[in-house]
């Protein structure tokens, strides 16, 4: 990962960089430091020309860099970096505190001893870490096996509920990568049921268990993008009109909607995508009468019909 | 900031790192390249743009006086172990848990902060592995009101938003002096004494709407000594059970529930009967609605009537 700085604080940063790498390649440096190579160089130009008090020829911070290489000999003080500021400290210190207190997920040990080492370093700055937590769904049952699966490159046979349809299904997958992505924990794996590559939320997995065969994934099967989110609608995806009263706007807060428009009197309406219309029907018959389903008129009257079947057996 | 301008900054840097004693002000035009020119006043006007710079950046700028004369100008120097990283060196397996912890953080503003923070750990000899491992842990930081809530809490400063609460049609303004910001289930929320309520309070970050705006001076709010941020949040915003409800469950379906049961038993061909925990008798209504005629609640009544109200409001 590389943060960009400004130049000073990046100038800040690369003179005590240099000084503990002696002879890096430049596009190595230029790398860490997220900057091209061109403006790596006009850095060290600058740096060339900047040192102690009086500016003699032993004050200068003095480098040489012809060639591919770098090499600094003359810190002129700047020997170590600045301090963690607040905000830095803070994400370093929540992100391994929340791998500490997931089970499963890293060598906790480890995880606990640069949490100590680096709170340490961060002094003072550490203190507003405490103010921010996060509770990630470890999935303590499924999620060892997961693990050693992927660990250890072996299939996983999965009985997995498939929300949509309201059942399980069998298969076998081949483990690709754990994702944990907006509180949940998600297996990617090459399904070789369908043949494709197919997310798997760990808290719908009713069993797992480790087989003793290799996972074979495909090269062709391709890790989703989640860059812009877990799910991304696609083309032939049925778009889908709903009416939201107050009860039911948390809606358009959970799920990426296409348009939302206020309606004026409490309600949203808003239109999403989606590739399961059984889906939606379900999440209408959970909304009840604080949504309605505007389009397509043959998933309203689904669920019309979904809530008359019902009723038959309240006897009413 | 221009070429030059950084070059005077890095120098005034150098500069007061190198002193022992506070220097005054006249001693550093005296002393930095970049200040001879102009009139006395456009220097002290530059100097002071120059000093705010500096603390922006984190730089620990001490004022004071080495000597005892009252008329006595006051001086600047930067101390030094205030401004550098303490030493620090992380055992290849904690070097790891960093790296993995590192990919936390999915958006700005504490993805720019995790960058910086492992450029000056990197400055002072540590390498943190890139982790290319099979774990992918996100945690995202899209609502707009974030990068304001977490401020104030690092801050310690009370805030000022507007906020449209579940089930309320229009937004309405709220003062919180908040403790801390916690991401629960996927959510981020602010945990707090809401002032406007004179009670504690959590507010969902998605349901902020427009900005966050701070208020009071920094250090004016205080969390009570051992707030447990999560359990306020889990608490308030969440689900523990209260009640338990009696429900018929078709064979095979709604597995989902069935996770949740603390008792199953089969009963009539094709239904079993399990007992499930709730929290809010209308919450849970909407759940098993969402069902349809696969599960069926038997008691109690607050909980049946709530799902025969929903379905007959559905089929018409």
């Amino acid at each position: 990962m590389t943060g960009s700085l400004a130049q000073l604080p990046r100038l800040l940063a690369l003179v005590p960089y240099l000084l503990q790498h002696p002879g890096v390649q430049t596009a190595q440096a230029a790398a860490v430091f997220g900057v091209t190579e061109e403006q790596l160089r006009r850095d060290l130009n600058l740096l060339w020309v900047c040192g102690l008090p009086g500016h003699g020829p032993g004050d200068l911070i003095d480098l040489e860099f012809e060639g591919d290489t770098i090499t600094l000999f003359e810190p002129a003080g700047v020997t170590r970096p600045l301090r963690l500021a607040v905000d830095e400290a803070l994400a370093l210190l929540v992100a391994l505190r929340t791998l500490s207190e997931t089970p499963g997920l890293a060598d906790r040990d480890a995880v606990d001893r640069a949490l100590a080492k680096i709170e340490e370093a961060a002094g003072a700055a550490a203190s507003p870490a405490h103010r921010v937590e996060i509770a990630l769904e470890g999935e303590e049952r499924v999620l060892p096996v997961v693990r050693e699966a992927l660990d250890r490159s072996r299939r996983l046979h999965l009985d997995y509920y498939v929300p949509g349809r309201d059942e399980t299904t069998e298969r076998d997958v081949d483990p690709m990568r754990l994702l944990l992505v907006e509180g949940r924990s998600y297996l990617e794996a090459w399904c070789r049921r369908v043949e494709g590559v197919r997310l798997f939320r760990l808290d719908r997995v009713v069993t797992v268990a480790l087989l003793d065969l290799p996972a074979e994934v495909p090269a062709a099967a391709t890790e989703r993008d989640i860059s812009q989110g877990l799910f991304q609608p696609s083309e032939g995806d049925v778009l889908v009109t709903l009416g939201l009263g107050p009860g039911a706007h948390w809606v358009a807060d959970y799920y990426p909607c296409e348009s939302m428009e206020d309606a004026g009197d409490g309600t949203i309406v808003v239109r999403l995508r989606t590739p399961d219309t059984a889906w939606l029907a379900r999440l209408a018959l959970r909304l009840g009468p604080s949504a309605s389903v505007v389009e397509p008129a043959e998933l309203a009257a689904y669920v019309r019909t979904a809530a008359r079947d019902a009723l038959v057996a309240y006897a009413i | 900031m221009s070429a030059r301008k950084t070059e005077r900054l890095l120098n005034l840097v150098i500069c007061l790192l190198h002193t022992r004693r506070h220097l005054s002000v006249q001693e550093i035009r005296d002393l930095v390249p970049g200040y001879e020119q102009g009139t006395e006043e456009a220097f002290r006007r530059m100097f002071e743009r120059d000093k705010e710079e500096l603390r922006d950046l984190g730089i620990p700028l001490e004022t004071g006086s080495d000597t005892a004369a009252h008329d006595d100008e006051l001086g600047y120097r930067i101390a030094r172990r205030d401004y550098e990283l303490p030493p620090i060196s992380l055992e290849p397996d904690e070097a790891a848990a960093l790296g993995l912890a590192a990919r936390l953080w999915q958006s700005a503003p504490l993805a720019g902060a995790t960058g910086t923070a492992l450029l000056k750990l990197r400055a002072a000899g540590v390498d943190a592995p890139e982790s290319t491992g099979a774990l992918e842990p996100r945690v995202g930081a899209g609502e707009p009101a974030f990068e304001a809530c977490l401020a104030a809490v690092t801050e310690g400063r009370g805030l000022r938003f507007s906020y449209r609460a579940s089930g309320r049609p229009a937004p309405e303004e709220r003062l919180v002096e908040p403790w801390g910001v916690v991401w629960w289930h996927g959510r981020w929320y602010v945990v707090g004494h809401d002032t406007s309520r004179d009670a504690v309070r959590v507010f969902r970050l998605s349901r902020v709407v427009g900005a966050a705006t701070p208020t009071g001076e920094a250090g004016s709010v205080k969390a009570p000594p051992d707030t447990d941020l999560r359990a306020l949040v889990a608490r308030m915003a969440g689900d523990e059970p209260r009640s338990t409800a009696t429900v018929r469950v078709r064979t095979g379906s709604a597995w989902a529930l069935r996770a949740e049961a603390t008792a199953s038993a089969t009963e009539a061909a094709g239904w079993d009967r399990l007992e499930v925990g709730y929290s809010d008798p209308e919450r849970f209504a909407d759940r098993v609605t969402g069902f349809g005629a696969d599960v069926v609640v038997v008691s109690p009544p607050e909980a049946r009537d709530a799902v025969v109200r929903r379905l007959q409001a559905l089929a018409t």
